[in-house]
């Protein structure tokens, strides 16, 4: 290899992973003007819980913004008026599997309702989408008569992170008789569990690819292995040093894996990329372009009534204040990951980072004590910043 | 000897990773026209963008002597400053606004704070006459076609005062009428002294209009042959310099011509158009292909040709489609829709590769399967190995020259783009391929590679239909050849039987009876 390509190699590393490396840089940062105090175990457990909704919407938005750059600024309307029907629904006696699924069901029906114009009669989706955001949160403070309605039904609360005990139970400790207390093994075990399974998981795909003979460079699928080994090995170490595994985290990883595998592996996650990318060529290959707007803009609408059942039972209750600026949150973590704002680019694994990045600044300054407003000012900075390096480094590259 | 009115000296242009022009010397005489050729990526459009200042000074190395000054342009308004002004390839005009306004438009008459409308329209029109057209500039440019929009663009650069006027593939969109009545003015306007640099793929255009002609191959100027004799230099002679070897046989030879029985037929098939759907776009066409065979379709642009072979391909344009369509024999109605053509084993590959054929932000191997997803993937769930093989195999089987199948096709050639796009269609495994304009902008190297690809389909017992606007193209390829004028179908012959002046008159023929 000669210098010159070394040096391509370099600042293509450097191109591919300019948002890790940052993301990096800014936990770094942080963790130094604290004093470590980013990184304890309670801090990183309120990172994930905090931001539950966030990875649900973004994981949503991005199949929108697949699409062409679709946004939908309904979610955080939605996101209220789903919660807002499931709490009163519990608060009328209602069984909460119901409550659950009519708050799915809302979110679904909405989604497939504004899909529908945008997909059949070309509405543009910003307009449909504003329209669902005045609309539902108007919904919602009916629904909710003007005040907060409070949930207490406790299963509810445990299963989907709410209040202080949405840990899920150390069940090992419990097997084996021992007392309850720190470190979680159950905790720990799912961490190892997970890496092995993820290590096993990376060998069949060098495997089957060394069989067919597919060019690979192995060092760099090395040092991915190892660090995404060692996130969630040390992830998960600090989670059992805290209560566990909060189940919040749960709803995150299937949902985030449900978007990964629909992206990566399904038919119509490759239609997604296809009509972003260029929707007569889709359409002159026998594909049906509408329906994956509609397909999108529906997936949006069932996560926005997940993100309504995440709220509530954080919140133990709602207000019909909530969910307001969620959209944005999402929109930012897919645009901050490397999504193009003109479709046909972008990845469930940029989302997640954008989004980690977005919480991670978000709980720093709240620890430094940032003022609120300015809190708000950075990240309409990091927003603008993390677009410009993207455009400016894909220009290099012609 | 004339005076020198531009001079390139020792010019060197780098991207990352790649030499894109190394030490190019080029000189243009005042008052001559000439002509840059070279195949797709030698470096002609950059040699043009280093002159007109799109790539600043600094950017590259060398010198730019123009008028015998040494020059610094720093971008295209310092350039057009000095009269260097250059019409690109892809139209830049704005459909909704009036020719007017487009001619003035980042250049608009009248003083600072107001434009002054009378002057605009009275200069814009009296530079319209000058390139001979007759419309108003008020006119909405969305309503004149295309060969009117090349004059217009045209019109435009003469309003900036040029004196070196540059033509990027002033041709590549229009129809022999339109393009020949283009080159004479060009002429005209060389006889009133303007100097004209012209790249171009269609050498027998350059060879008709140029007074001198230089090669450009791999970045570096190879030849300048001159042109100004009486007998036109021969296209052998050009494209010999083009890829260093002589091309003895520009079409391969078909072997094993089988021609089986009737695959797809269309009787009394008439279209409209989508948004007036008063007008017909094609008027009463029967046509046939059979198994093993591949017919021509020739026709002007504009001569309905695009619009059959769509119409015929799940409808994919028109509106209210007549007439009826039979494959193997038997009666069938495709549905509104491509996969429903494509279940019926057609396939269309379009003629606009970049807007309605390829996802250019995907890998090769993407693209590749876009139109058969099916065939990988179990219960909509894509076998990614399985994709990749597919895509290799077609790699190897067409000769897509890239390093990898995840490759971003927007990073490949126009030829190698146009392989992807056939080896698309081919994975599609239809039985009747429309094959519009399957040349159109790539090189002569990749063009012959395509044409073996054609015959290949043929011999593997597949029908295909060739639309074409190249007259050689249509006669070096066809079994049979089907003449399309304003429509509707004017004429069919045997490829043997056929010259270009007999299908000209055919043409020719039609137009004067109706």
């Amino acid at each position: 290899m000669t210098m010159e390509e070394k040096k391509l190699n370099v600042g293509a590393f450097f191109q591919k992973y300019t948002m890790v490396i940052a993301l990096v840089a800014v936990v770094a940062f942080f963790a130094l003007r604290t004093g470590g105090k980013t990184l304890f175990p309670a801090n990183i457990n309120n990172l994930i819980a905090q931001n539950g909704y966030v990875f649900v919407l973004a994981s949503g938005m991005l199949l929108c913004i697949l699409t062409g750059g679709n946004i939908d600024l309904s979610v955080g309307s939605v996101v209220c008026f789903a919660a807002a029907i499931g709490a009163v629904l519990m608060k009328a006696g209602v069984n909460m599997w119901i409550a659950v699924f009519a708050m799915l069901g809302i979110g679904l029906a909405i989604g497939t309702f504004q899909g529908f114009w945008i997909a059949k009669l070309h509405v543009p989706a910003f307009i449909a989408t504003l329209s669902g955001m005045y609309a539902f949160r108007g919904f919602s403070n009916v629904v909710l008569g003007g005040y907060q309605v409070s949930i207490s039904n406790q299963t509810f609360l445990d299963l989907f992170g709410g209040g202080a005990n949405c840990y899920v139970p150390d069940v090992i400790r419990q097997i084996f008789g021992m007392e309850a207390g720190k470190p979680n093994l159950t905790c720990l075990a799912a961490g190892i569990l997970a890496t092995v399974i993820y290590i096993l998981m990376t060998l069949r795909k060098i495997h089957v690819q060394k069989k067919l003979g597919i060019h690979q460079s192995i060092t760099g699928t090395a040092i991915t292995t190892a660090l995404i080994s060692a996130i969630i090995v040390w992830l998960t170490f600090k989670l059992a040093n805290h209560k566990g595994i909060p189940t919040v985290l749960i709803w995150i990883c299937l949902v985030l894996g449900i978007y990964q595998y629909i992206t990566t592996k399904t038919a119509i996650g490759r239609h997604l990329y296809a009509v972003g990318g260029n929707e007569k060529a889709t359409a002159l290959s026998g594909v049906k372009t509408r329906n994956v707007y509609w397909f999108a803009y529906a997936s949006i609408g069932l996560m926005a009534g997940l993100a309504g059942i995440l709220t509530a039972a954080r919140a133990r209750g709602i207000d019909p204040t909530y969910g307001e600026g969620y959209e944005m949150d999402a929109i930012a973590s897919c645009f901050i990951g490397g999504a193009s704002a003109y479709g046909g680019i972008g990845k469930v694994s940029g989302m997640i980072i954008g989004a980690v990045l977005m919480g991670v600044i978000n709980q720093g300054m709240g620890i430094l004590g940032v003022d609120a407003n300015y809190q708000k000012v950075v990240k309409g900075i990091v927003l603008l910043v993390a677009v410009i390096f993207d455009v400016l480094s894909k220009r290099q590259k012609r | 000897m004339a005076k020198i009115l531009l001079e390139m000296r020792n010019i060197t242009k780098t991207f990352p990773g790649v030499k894109a022009l190394d030490n190019v010397n080029f000189q243009v005489e005042e008052g001559e026209i000439h002509a840059l050729v070279g195949e797709n990526g030698a470096g002609k459009s950059t040699l043009m963008n280093v002159l007109s200042g799109i790539y600043p000074y600094g950017t590259y190395e060398g010198d730019i002597v123009y008028d015998g000054k040494v020059c610094e342009f720093h971008n295209i308004k310092d350039s057009e400053k000095l009269g260097i002004v250059i019409i690109h390839q892809e139209l830049a005009l704005v459909p909704e606004m009036t020719i007017g306004e487009n001619m003035y438009l980042g250049n608009e008459c009248g003083h600072k704070f107001a434009i002054d409308w009378n002057k605009t329209y009275s200069e814009a029109d009296k530079y319209l006459k000058m390139v001979g057209l007759s419309e108003s500039s008020k006119t909405q440019v969305k309503d004149i076609g295309t060969g009117k929009q090349q004059l217009v663009e045209i019109a435009k650069a003469l309003a900036k005062n040029a004196k070196l006027l540059i033509l990027d593939e002033p041709t590549s969109s229009l129809n022999e009428e339109d393009s020949r009545a283009l080159l004479d003015l060009m002429l005209e306007f060389k006889k009133q002294g303007m100097t004209m640099i012209i790249i171009s793929h269609k050498l027998n255009e350059v060879a008709y209009v140029a007074d001198t002609i230089t090669v450009v191959r791999d970045g570096a100027t190879i030849e300048t042959i001159d042109n100004s004799g009486d007998e036109p230099v021969s296209e052998e002679r050009i494209i010999k310099g083009m890829v260093g070897r002589e091309i003895t046989n520009r079409f391969p030879k078909r072997e094993n011509v089988k021609v089986g029985d009737i695959q797809l037929e269309v009787d009394h098939w008439t279209v409209h158009h989508p948004l007036y759907p008063e007008r017909k776009v094609v008027d009463d066409v029967s046509m046939y292909v059979r198994k093993g065979e591949v017919v021509g379709i020739y026709g002007l642009m504009g001569a309905g040709r695009t619009e059959l072979a769509m119409s015929i391909f799940g409808q994919t344009y028109g509106t209210n489609i007549t007439g009826e369509m039979k494959i193997d024999g038997k009666p069938v109605k495709i549905r509104k829709g491509a996969d429903d053509a494509i279940k019926h084993k057609i396939a269309y590959v379009t003629e606009d590769r970049k807007g309605n054929g390829l996802v250019l932000s995907q890998s090769i191997k993407v693209n590749t399967s876009l139109a058969h997803l099916d065939a990988i993937s179990s219960k909509t769930v894509i076998d990614g190995d399985k994709e990749y093989a597919v895509a290799e195999e077609y790699r190897d089987k067409l000769k897509i020259k890239t390093p990898t199948v995840e490759q971003l096709v927007g990073n490949l050639s126009g030829g190698n783009q146009q392989k992807v796009l056939l080896a698309k269609w081919m994975f599609a495994e239809p039985d009747i391929m429309l094959l519009d304009e399957p040349t159109r902008g790539i090189d002569v190297g990749a063009k012959y590679e395509i044409y073996c690809i054609i015959n290949e389909l043929a011999a593997a017992g597949k029908s295909v239909v060739m639309i074409s606007s190249e007259l050689p193209e249509v006669l070096g390829l066809s079994d049979r050849i089907y003449i399309m004028n304003e429509g509707k179908m004017v004429g069919e012959m045997k490829a043997s039987e056929a010259t270009q002046e007999s299908i000209m008159s055919v043409i020719l023929q039609s137009g004067r009876g109706a």
